[in-house]
Formats: structure tokens, C-alpha cells, sequence
């Protein structure tokens, strides 16, 4: 039992809740980290650690720029374990249709200042050589990178200790705000009083916020044994975007990431709706053969363990970053579908400038919980 | 085979043999599947003399050995798939008897990477495939009556065994030298196979040594050391069951080994288990397991009973055993800070130190995430840190995408 | 049958009993380094029964095959990573 009053408790010590821990221990504010397992235990293990710009909207593309800004800013001081390699993305495009997304996306990049190189057909099996011949091009980002996110995570939150923040490993928040007191109570009926709350238990979240519109969602991966320079570049199909805002039942896309061990992570899956997180052969069957079809040499490479994880949805696929719309003291920093690694840094900024008032680099409204309250949302 | 045969047996060892053979007697339609290319498991690898009554039974009657097939998934309840080099086959069953045997103890010590340090039954294993050891200097070390076994058996390959490394204290072997009296004509033909070779209690190897690769080990035992050149070193620390497959089926499984009931029978109604995959106990525990497992299955449970004391007694000398040679604490200190812990990573003693369970170490530093799956370092792990073993996730071998795709 | 079979382990002529294994043949041929493990260290056969993947080589173009399960067959080219 604490008798101290922390200026901020973070529930969950995941990638987003341990980068907002040291962010606010960063600008000298008292921190407790509540994480109920494991540093980095959930999502955050069990994704891909894919840093990289998104153009499916504005707010989604200011969001994933502004934090890749973050983590090439710190890319030096990230220690050994945490992996980042700055091999970049492919789009790769398998038709016309494709390529003039490709064209698209290109021409957004470019007026925003992302640089990026629109391959043809030979350009791409050069890059690429284990690409199946007949695709017609790709968009590469140099800038995109990969990381191992539960390092990171652990990365952070050492940081954050160092500043004087306070971990609390091993017991699950029960309440927030129970009883009128400011702050958590963990299931073995200690209490850790904080001027504010941040619930950041990512698929969790809401189990500890009563209507928080985040709902799981369940992806799988396949990883590899050492292969290198199978793959230089995290390859992406163009029809991965349908997938990740498609609001169907499942879906599967072709994405590929070289670890820099040589080994290959492949995904990915997307299904709502399923609570248990055990390996469901037929998803992962769709989701190789969808590989093998752009890496048809894919098929003879020894794999090792197939895993799941479950990401946080939100409706209008953009994260909540802020306070709560009802109790002002509860901040939110949850729902990041599949770019919470990506994410997290932009994440922790815009939290903390909003706990002290202060204007964020970007514009925080397309973020902001209150935006869920009254429909004021479109799915 | 198209439809579900009555009783799939995973394991050719002794007791996936000894099911497969009563339950066929008995009428059932059997199939054995196997990774290794012949059948015989890890201790009658290469088929010996001992070995013959019971391969010629399996012979004797309709039971489908399928070998170089390796299990590694459940596809439903009812069918397991399995790799081969052709591709993927489904074997779908009625009963199912887990007979997936056991596997070496493995701890580090400074040097234990170089090559030719190898387990007791990883040397042997390579002499049975073709390796020729004749002329060359063996230490054979660490725990368990498979030191004596190897240690003759190579000898009679004309191998240099120059001394039996056991941790066991000389008061723990006594007491296992008095409970070996119904197995002592077993016992005094080893003896006479090992006359001359130094057996030493309450000894290990503290560190192995040379440059690519081994050329000698330290020796410690009662507060001495001393070095032995040599061109192999054989060590392992007794035996651990291979649970893996019963884990990812949903078998309950205890400490020891896959738990089973008086009939063999385990956690899930129609799925049995014998042998050492429900705890180490030998040869004759294994064999008699596997028949009461097939008479189980084949619904002859009057038959099985007739089993129960002779398997009794065997469990007897299972518990003398493990008893004898539980490890010593001493090996828990062998490492230094850079002894290399799980080999697939590279992961060392000082990084996963820091870590409170097995499931934070993994994450941060990928020990066990490797493809042997955490099959060699985990009991390593276990027996350092206390950490336990965690759920099976598919495949529960390394397989080709291919094979996962079912292609 | 045949009594013995023939294979090329690292460009070099090996011959072994037949039903034997290439971790065998690979050791026959002196060499002990079967590939480098993720840091760089030599290593060669632990397990003897394919467990523990130290044993890994390259087999007629396929990566990562285990040696030590692996029968000989005439023919049969093996490149280790040592």
C-alpha cells in the first residue's frame, strides 16, 4: 500500500503505456507504471515492430510521421536488443489498379515531404528478387524501419525509472477511481493514489473504462527460421489497407518483415469477434498461402512457432489520446489497431502536452476521446 | 489410409512397440508414426540383439509403421498431421497413445558449445548412425544409469573411455546399487564391460576447453580439479520427458510427465500415454506401460490389470531412480556470466539472471524462441531459475511453410 | 543391397555404410564446425536425435536440415556453414 500521491498512474506497460510513462517522467512529472504481467507482454509482443508512414488519412498520417520523426530522433540511443533496422517498406502492386495507388500514394507522400521511390517491374525484382515474377511495381519508403517492440518497451520504462518513476509488477488494476479516491486499486486491494489515471492496457482498456468503443482484434504471425537476405525490405501488399479498415469478420494481407536475424515474420490476420487466442489453423492457412503467393519460395523455409495477439480497435481506426470525455482526471492512450509500435512516441507527446495544457506539435482533435461521445463519429 | 484408423501410436520406441503390437493383437487396426527413419526410438536405435523379440512382433502382426513422418500439429480433434519429405499426411484415429519418449538433461558449463561436447545419447547415437570413435579419448559425465550404458557401448566400439563423471554422491549410488538387485545380471554384465574404467562420484565437468573445438575438460570433485585431454565428452544429466505434443493436445501434464490413469489413460478421453513421456522410469516401465496402453485401447482391460503388479514393481525402481540421481546444487553454479545458456540465441547466464520468469526472459531476450523451441535450454532453465515450462504453441516441431499450408 | 553409399560433403568424397547418417559423414570428413551459431561460435552435433538443431547443414540446396536425422544416399551434397 502506497500512502504517496503520484502525479500520473499508467495502467499497462505495454509499448504505448511505458513510452507515455517516460515521457511524463521525462517532464518531471511523479509516475507509478502499473502492469498487470509482463513489460510488454501483450500486443506489443505478439506484433510486428514495423515503424512506418501511413496515408489512409491526414490524421493518420500526421500521427505515424510525427512519431517516425521520434524514433529516428532516438534511433542512437535505443540499446542492442531493440533491433532497429532502417531497411524500409515495399508496397509492392500486383496490377494496374495497384500501381496507380501506388502513383497515388507517391504524389501524397511527396507533398508532405516523405521521400519515397516509385519502382517498376525490373526495379522491384531487383530489390526483391524472391517477389514472384509479373508484379508490375512497388512504392518503396527508405525511412520506414523495424524494431523488437518488447525491448523498446523495456527500453522505456528503464527510462522512466531512472527519472523516478515507480513500477509495480505483477498485479492487475481492479478500479480505477474506486471509492471517490484518484487513482487505482489492484486486485490485492492496495491503492496507488495519482492526481490522474491513464488507462493504457491496449486490449484490455476496456475492462477498466466502462463503454470505451475498443474492441479486440485478432491477429496471428508465423515466424521463420534464419534466412537472411530472403527479403531486404518489409514487404506490403497494396490491398493490405482494405484489410485493416475492412469492418468484415476476417481478413487476411500479405506483409513480410526481415528480422535482423535473418528471420522472416509473416502476417497478418485481422478478425473481430474472437475472444480466445488459440492458433486457428485456417486463418493461418489463408494467411500463408497469400504470402506464398507473392514469395512463392517461401513455401520450402523451415517455420518455427505460429502465435496470435489481439490489437485494440476503435471505430474511426484513429487511437484515443487525451481525456476522458466525462471524468476529466482519466486520460486515455489506447486503441491503436496495428500501428502502436509505430505510434507510441507521438502518442506519449500528445498525452503529455495535454496533462500540462501545452499546444502539440500536431493537432490532437482528430484524437481525442470526446470525439466518440454522441455519435459524433463515422465508422 | 483414408479413414480413421483404431489406435494411431506416436513413438517407435519401446512402449509406442509394446501398444501398438497388443492392441493390434487384439484386433484393432494400428498405425506407429515416427520421426527417426527406422523404428526403435533412442535406445534401440540401430535395432540390438535385445531389441529382436520385439520387432519381430511388431512384424507378426498388422500394424502400419510410418517413419520420417514428423507430428506437429492437430488439425481437429481426432486427426494429427505430420511433415514427410513428400509432404504432409493426416492421420486421423479413434484412440491416440502419446509414447513420445524422452530426451537429455542438458546443463551449461563454461565450453559446453565447442564442438564435439555432445549428450551421452547424442554420442552414441552418432557412433550407432556411423561415426567411427575407435582409438578416440571419451569423458563421459553428468548423471544417470545412460552414462554406464553409453560409456559400454562405446567402449565396445573400440572407443578410449577414460572415466565416468557422475554427480550422483557415492551414498546416493549405494543406495541405487542395493534396489538394482532384481536388475543385477543386467548390472554385473556392465560392470564387466567397464572393468578399468574409472567411475567417479560426486564429480563433474567444471569446464570444457579448446580453441574450435574440444580438447580436453576440468574435472571437479571434492574441492579438486584436474584436466583430461580428450577428443569427445559425452555429458548429460539423466533424462526429461518429451511432453511437447501431449501439451499442445491439451493433456494435463504434472512435473514429471504427462498424468495418466491406472489404465494409461490421460486427461482426454481417448488419448493415452506410456512410457517416459509419463516420467522416467526405464526400459521395462516402458514396455510394460505401452502393453497396458494397448490393451487399454483395445478394450481388454481385464488384460491390462494383469499388468498392474509387474508394473508396480517397475515404478518402484523408476522412483530409485530419479531418487538416485536427483541433481546437485553445486551444478547450479557452474556458469559464469558469459556461459552461453540457450544455444539458439546466444543467449547468456548474466542476461537471463535478471529476469523473475521464463515468459519476461523470452520476450527480452528471444532464449527459447530459437527452433529447438526451448527443448534444450528449458530444463536447463528450470533447474537454474526454477522457471517452468509454458504452453505449446503450433508447430510442435520446426516444419516448412509448405506443411503448414498443408500443401 | 548395397553396403555402402556415397556422397560429397563440402566438395569431398565420403563414403559410409549404408543407413547411416550425414552428421556421421560430416564428422568422418574431420570437420567438426556443422555451422556458427547467431554470434559466430563453431558448432557441431549435441542431441544425436534431432532435437536440438546444432546439427544443421545444407542438404541438396535445402537450408537447415537436420543432419543427424538425415540418411545418406548416394549422390547427396552437403555444405556446411561452419
Amino acid at each position: 500500500m502506497s500512502s504517496k500521491t503520484y502525479d500520473v498512474v499508467i495502467i499497462g506497460a505495454g509499448i504505448v503505456g511505458s513510452a507515455c510513462a517516460a515521457e511524463c517522467a521525462n517532464e518531471g512529472l511523479s509516475v507509478a507504471i502499473v502492469e498487470a504481467a509482463i513489460i510488454g507482454g501483450g500486443a506489443t509482443a505478439a506484433g510486428m515492430g514495423h515503424l512506418t508512414v501511413m496515408d489512409d488519412s491526414e490524421a493518420q498520417f500526421a500521427l505515424t510521421r510525427y512519431s517516425q520523426q521520434l524514433w529516428n530522433q532516438m534511433s542512437d540511443a535505443l540499446p542492442r536488443e531493440v533491433e532497429h533496422d532502417a531497411c524500409g517498406t515495399i508496397w509492392v502492386a500486383v496490377d494496374d489498379e495497384e500501381m496507380a495507388e501506388v502513383r497515388r500514394k507517391e504524389k501524397f507522400f511527396a507533398e508532405r515531404g516523405v521521400r519515397t521511390e516509385i519502382l517498376d517491374a525490373q526495379s522491384l525484382a531487383e530489390a526483391e528478387p524472391n517477389l514472384r515474377p509479373g508484379l508490375v511495381g512497388g512504392l518503396r519508403v527508405p525511412g520506414d524501419s523495424v524494431i523488437y517492440p518488447p525491448c523498446a518497451a523495456q527500453f522505456f520504462v528503464n527510462q522512466a525509472m531512472k527519472k523516478g518513476a515507480k513500477l509495480f509488477l505483477g498485479t492487475p488494476v481492479d478500479k480505477i477511481e474506486p471509492d471517490n479516491m484518484h487513482g487505482v486499486r489492484l486486485s490485492d486491494g492496495s491503492t496507488i493514489s495519482a492526481g490522474l489515471v491513464v488507462n493504457s492496457a491496449g486490449s484490455s482498456s476496456p475492462s477498466l473504462t466502462h463503454g470505451l468503443e475498443v474492441k479486440k482484434r485478432k491477429g496471428h504471425l508465423v515466424i521463420t527460421d534464419r534466412y537472411p537476405n530472403f527479403v531486404r525490405h518489409q514487404l506490403v501488399e497494396l490491398g493490405y489497407l482494405k484489410s485493416a479498415h475492412s469492418m468484415t469478420a476476417e481478413s487476411v494481407a500479405f506483409n513480410v518483415q526481415p528480422r535482423t536475424t535473418g528471420q522472416l515474420l509473416i502476417g497478418s490476420s485481422r478478425q473481430f469477434g474472437v475472444d480466445d487466442s488459440h492458433v486457428d489453423n485456417s486463418i493461418v492457412t489463408r494467411m500463408l498461402e497469400r504470402a506464398v503467393e507473392y514469395l512463392p519460395r517461401l513455401g520450402k523455409l523451415s517455420s518455427l512457432r505460429a502465435w496470435t495477439g489481439f490489437r485494440a480497435a476503435t471505430p474511426d481506426k484513429l487511437p484515443l489520446i487525451g481525456p476522458h470525455a466525462e471524468h476529466e482526471r482519466l486520460y486515455l492512450a489506447t486503441g491503436h489497431e496495428g500501428l502502436g509500435i509505430t505510434t507510441s512516441l507521438a502518442t506519449a507527446k500528445l498525452l503529455v502536452d495535454q496533462i500540462v495544457k501545452r499546444e502539440s506539435v500536431i493537432p490532437v482533435t482528430p484524437y481525442l476521446p470526446a470525439r466518440m461521445a454522441r455519435g459524433a463519429v463515422h465508422a | 489410409m483414408g479413414d480413421a484408423r483404431d489406435l494411431l501410436v506416436v513413438g517407435a520406441g519401446p512402449a509406442g512397440m509394446a501398444a501398438a503390437w497388443r492392441a493390434a493383437q487384439n484386433g484393432l487396426r494400428v498405425s506407429v508414426v515416427d520421426d527417426n527413419p527406422a523404428a526403435g526410438g533412442q535406445i534401440w536405435r540401430g535395432g540390438p540383439p535385445e531389441a529382436t523379440v520385439w520387432f519381430e512382433r511388431i512384424r507378426g502382426v498388422d500394424v502400419d509403421v510410418i517413419n520420417g513422418a514428423r507430428v506437429f500439429q492437430q488439425l481437429r480433434p481426432g486427426t494429427l498431421l505430420a511433415e514427410t519429405t513428400s509432404g504432409v499426411r493426416e492421420l486421423s484415429y479413434k484412440s491416440l497413445v502419446l509414447a513420445t519418449g524422452a530426451r537429455e538433461l542438458f546443463l551449461p558449463f563454461p565450453g559446453w558449445t565447442l564442438p564435439n561436447v555432445m549428450g551421452a545419447g547424442g554420442l552414441q547415437a552418432l557412433v550407432k548412425t556411423g561415426l567411427p570413435i575407435e582409438g578416440k579419448r571419451v569423458v563421459v559425465a553428468g548423471s544417470g544409469p545412460l552414462l554406464l550404458a553409453v560409456a559400454a557401448y562405446l567402449r565396445g566400439h573400440g572407443a578410449n573411455v577414460l572415466l565416468i563423471a557422475e554427480q550422483a554422491s557415492s551414498m546416493q549410488l549405494a543406495r541405487f546399487a542395493v534396489g538394482l538387485f532384481s536388475k543385477r545380471s543386467q548390472a554385473f554384465e556392465l560392470k564387466r564391460q567397464l572393468k578399468g574404467v574409472p567411475y567417479r562420484s560426486s564429480c563433474w565437468v567444471s569446464k570444457a576447453y579448446g580453441t574450435e573445438k574440444l580438447e580436453g575438460v576440468t574435472l571437479f570433485r571434492g574441492k579438486k580439479s584436474y584436466q583430461v585431454s580428450c577428443d569427445y565428452l559425452a555429458c548429460g544429466f539423466h533424462l526429461v520427458p518429451n511432453v511437447e505434443l501431449a501439451k499442445l493436445l491439451g493433456c494435463d501434464v504434472e512435473p514429471g510427465g504427462v498424468r495418466v490413469n491406472e489404465f494409461q489413460q490421460t486427461t482426454l478421453a481417448n488419448v493415452y500415454s506410456a512410457g517416459e513421456t509419463t516420467g522416467i522410469g526405464g526400459l521395462e516401465l516402458s514396455l510394460v506401460e505401452g502393453e497396458i496402453a494397448g490393451l487399454a485401447a483395445a478394450g481388454k482391460h481385464d488384460a491390462a490389470r494383469e499388468l498392474f503388479p509387474l508394473r508396480a514393481k517397475q515404478r518402484k525402481f523408476a522412483d530409485l531412480l530419479n531418487r538416485t540421481f536427483a541433481l546437485c546444487d553445486e551444478l547450479k553454479h557452474l556458469s559464469t556470466p558469459q556461459t552461453i545458456v540457450c544455444r539458439c540465441e546466444d543467449v547468456t547466464f548474466e542476461r537471463l539472471q535478471k529476469h523473475t520468469s521464463w515468459r519476461a526472459a523470452k520476450l527480452q531476450t528471444r532464449c527459447g524462441m530459437g527452433p529447438c523451441q526451448g527443448r534444450i535450454c528449458g530444463g536447463a532453465v528450470e533447474f537454474l531459475f526454477g522457471w517452468s515450462a509454458e504452453s505449446v504453441r503450433p508447430p510442435a516441431l520446426p516444419v516448412r511453410i509448405d506443411s503448414l499450408i498443408r500443401k | 543391397m548395397r553396403e555402402t553409399v556415397t556422397l560429397v560433403v563440402n566438395g569431398m568424397s565420403v563414403e559410409m555404410p549404408a543407413g547411416s547418417m550425414v552428421s556421421a559423414a560430416i564428422l568422418k570428413t574431420g570437420t567438426h564446425a556443422f555451422r556458427r551459431s547467431v554470434t559466430g561460435e563453431p558448432r557441431g552435433p549435441l542431441c544425436g536425435m534431432g532435437i536440438c538443431f546444432e546439427c544443421r547443414v545444407t542438404i541438396d540446396g535445402e537450408q537447415h536440415c537436420r543432419s543427424c536425422q538425415t540418411v545418406c544416399r548416394n549422390g547427396m551434397d552437403v555444405r556446411t556453414d561452419g
